[in-house]
């Protein structure tokens, strides 16, 4: 079966914290686009050392927030003050005090789904299939290894100049992962 | 692979900064890995399946008194006038107060860079939804007619009629709903990069789909750490306000009424501080002996128990207060009825309980202010199973003593409970034994990311991370 398998990226793989923001900060300095850095936990200062801006996920819970609790009190005074109004202990049909408690939850209800299905939908999850799965080597980036990937799509990519970079930078080995 | 990092040499902090580390004996971020991954990979252990046993059976009597109940009425249970609300809303009301604790770990001490809370949150939030689901159980089947729970939802039917949101009854409904969601959600989240660790590690196909399926295709990446953090960081934010408000709500069942010793402003203050310190009693029963019989001693360290010893001390310091003001209001009050309340529940047919209450969390916490007594483990497990029980009167004397003799002498009456709800009470502890043991079988109980990022070798700017000195 002739199959013929292009480059997806390279993989350069490091044993430190240290080395491998060392050459984030190289190859972001290049002015590399499509790379990323891949860890076992989340490294402080990585972020500017990628030159990554802000995370765009507030915006999404800050939405979800708004709408929970717009929804919620409208949902109140529409239930309770118009389509099915009930005295009850002399209080008002609707009151914005009585309502809150319950738009209150919705809002948080809300803004956390916002949150979640925000940065979901950021990082493009669920995605249970990445090139990367192919190297064994790439299986330690869930244990103690750290790695940085430039994919063959980078319109800066040359293979050799990538590789010289990174192996400055420390790398100890460093992979062609096939698409 | 070593288990352990070459010990280097750092300049020393000033030594009134120094700390004992968060991960004792320089594990290295591989160790940590594959100290909480092999729980669940290891064979199951003679005590799981010990405890497993006892806590299935247990869950199988909740099964059965729920089904005994559901078929014959509520009368099997004691509540009968003046007394409605009896055990089931004493459990309810402590079961969810212990769910406190977990999302004070996961949420609160986020936001103040607690970064020793890695350690024990994964625990503490798993122990949180548990304690929820047994806390539902109650107001579920409390209202008589169980198959007409879905009324208490905003649902469009053919009856036309809507929930009627005046009541603080129908506010519980959203704060524990949205409680228990949010909580599972937090929890699946953090879950999700140690769930691609263990889909890393597996070595069977079933293990490798299964943890796989859930890990969502998670890589590490840090383009996705950045969002990822970030709506972490945005949960803790939403989940610090829902866990005030869920136990003020609670509280608000009661001080929205007029009876005697519920009617207070104090409420929503003094639930909150009693749920978290009852919710740290729980995390302290549970983690004292898990963390010796999973050895995890190097990760939830004696410094993790000292730090748990004082947040109990604390909140039970602040519950001692609220029971002095609370006594004090009666008396200034001026109200008969208030000050009768207040000095029945002391010398009155149920002083035992009043007492007890009063033993177990104005006194017992106060021995934290020791660190003799903070770093020896028996006394801390007995103090924290003390406290559980001590929280538990609290609830008694709040529902039990002021509904028993109200504004009526012709209409005082003795609660006493009934087979049918110590049975429930005890099936409860199944059902949550038998959840928290699965959850020990099954996934990493250790948050291990977060822990790994805890250490000074995920530190960039740290030697022992590979920073050379001057670089950055």
């Amino acid at each position: 079966m002739a199959q013929t398998q292009t480059p997806y990226a390279l993989l350069a793989e490091f044993d430190t914290p240290a080395d491998v923001m060392h050459a984030a900060e190289v190859i972001h300095g290049k002015g590399f686009t499509r790379w990323d850095v891949y860890t076992p936990f989340p490294i402080h200062g990585m972020d500017a050392a990628m030159g990554l801006g802000n995370s765009k996920v507030g915006w999404f819970a800050f939405v979800g927030g708004v709408a929970g609790y717009g929804l919620g009190m409208l949902m109140i005074w529409w239930m309770n003050a118009i389509d099915y109004p009930l005295i009850v202990g002399g209080k008002p049909m609707f009151s914005p005090f009585g309502a809150f408690p319950p738009a209150y939850e919705l809002t948080i209800l809300f803004g956390a789904f916002g949150a979640i299905l925000g940065m979901m939908f950021l990082n493009r999850l669920p995605r249970w299939y990445s090139p990367l799965f192919k190297s064994a080597r790439f299986a330690k980036v869930t244990h103690d290894k750290f790695f940085i990937v430039v994919e063959s799509t980078d319109p800066k990519y040359s293979e050799a100049e990538i590789r010289r970079l990174l192996e400055l930078a420390g790398s100890k080995h460093i992979e062609l992962v096939e698409e | 692979m070593a288990s352990t990092v070459p010990d280097l040499k750092v300049a020393p902090p000033p030594r009134e900064l120094e700390r004992e580390p968060l991960v004792a004996n320089n594990r290295s971020i591989g160790w940590i890995s594959d100290r909480v991954a092999g729980i669940v990979e290891g064979k199951t252990p003679m005590w799981w399946w010990m405890a497993f046993i006892p806590s299935a059976l247990g869950a199988a009597v909740l099964g059965a008194m729920l089904l005994y109940q559901i078929s014959v009425g509520v009368g099997v249970w004691g509540n009968q006038h003046p007394v409605m609300w009896g055990w089931d809303i004493i459990n309810f009301v402590w079961w969810i107060g212990i769910g406190h604790a977990g999302t004070l770990i996961s949420a609160i001490l986020c936001l103040l860079r607690q970064r020793w809370r890695t350690a024990v949150n994964r625990a503490a939030e798993a122990m949180t939804i548990f304690a929820v689901m047994c806390a539902g159980i109650y107001p579920a089947l409390h209202v008589g007619r169980v198959w007409f729970d879905w009324w208490l939802f905003p649902i469009p039917t053919a009856n036309a009629i809507w929930p009627q949101f005046r009541s603080p009854l129908m506010w519980d409904v959203f704060a524990v709903s949205t409680y228990f969601t949010v909580s599972a959600l937090f929890w699946y989240v953090g879950l999700v990069p140690d769930l691609a660790v263990m889909r890393d590690r597996a070595r069977t196909k079933i293990r490798k789909f299964a943890y796989g399926l859930f890990a969502l295709g998670w890589t590490g990446s840090n383009r996705h750490w950045s969002n990822y953090e970030k709506a972490y960081l945005i949960l803790a934010g939403l989940s610090t306000p829902l866990v005030l408000s869920v136990h003020s709500i609670v509280s608000l069942d009661f001080a929205v009424s007029q009876v005697p010793g519920w009617h207070t402003t104090i409420f929503p203050p003094y639930f909150v501080a009693g749920a978290i310190f009852s919710g740290f009693g729980m995390v302290l029963t549970l983690l004292v002996p898990l963390r010796q019989m999973l050895k995890l001693e190097d990760i939830i360290t004696m410094r993790h128990i000292d730090l748990m010893c004082k947040v109990t001390l604390a909140t039970g310091s602040i519950v001692a207060y609220a029971y002095g003001m609370e006594f004090f209001i009666a008396w200034y009050s001026g109200s008969e009825y208030e000050r009768f309340a207040f000095i029945n529940r002391a010398i009155g047919p149920y002083a035992w309980g009043y007492w007890a209450m009063i033993i177990c969390n104005t006194i017992v916490p106060q021995i934290f202010w020791f660190k003799r007594f903070r770093n020896n483990l028996a006394i801390v497990f007995i103090a924290s199973i003390l406290v559980n029980i001590g929280m538990w009167f609290e609830r008694f004397v709040i529902i039990v003593i002021s509904l028993h003799r109200d504004y009526l002498p012709s209409s005082w009456g003795y609660f006493i409970p009934t087979p049918v709800d110590i049975l429930t009470y005890l099936g409860t502890f199944g059902m949550f034994f038998t959840l928290f043991l699965l959850f020990l079988r099954f996934l990493p109980m250790i948050a291990i990311s977060e822990v790994k990022a805890v250490t000074p070798q995920a530190d960039p700017h740290h030697p022992a991370g590979g920073a050379k000195g001057g670089h950055h």
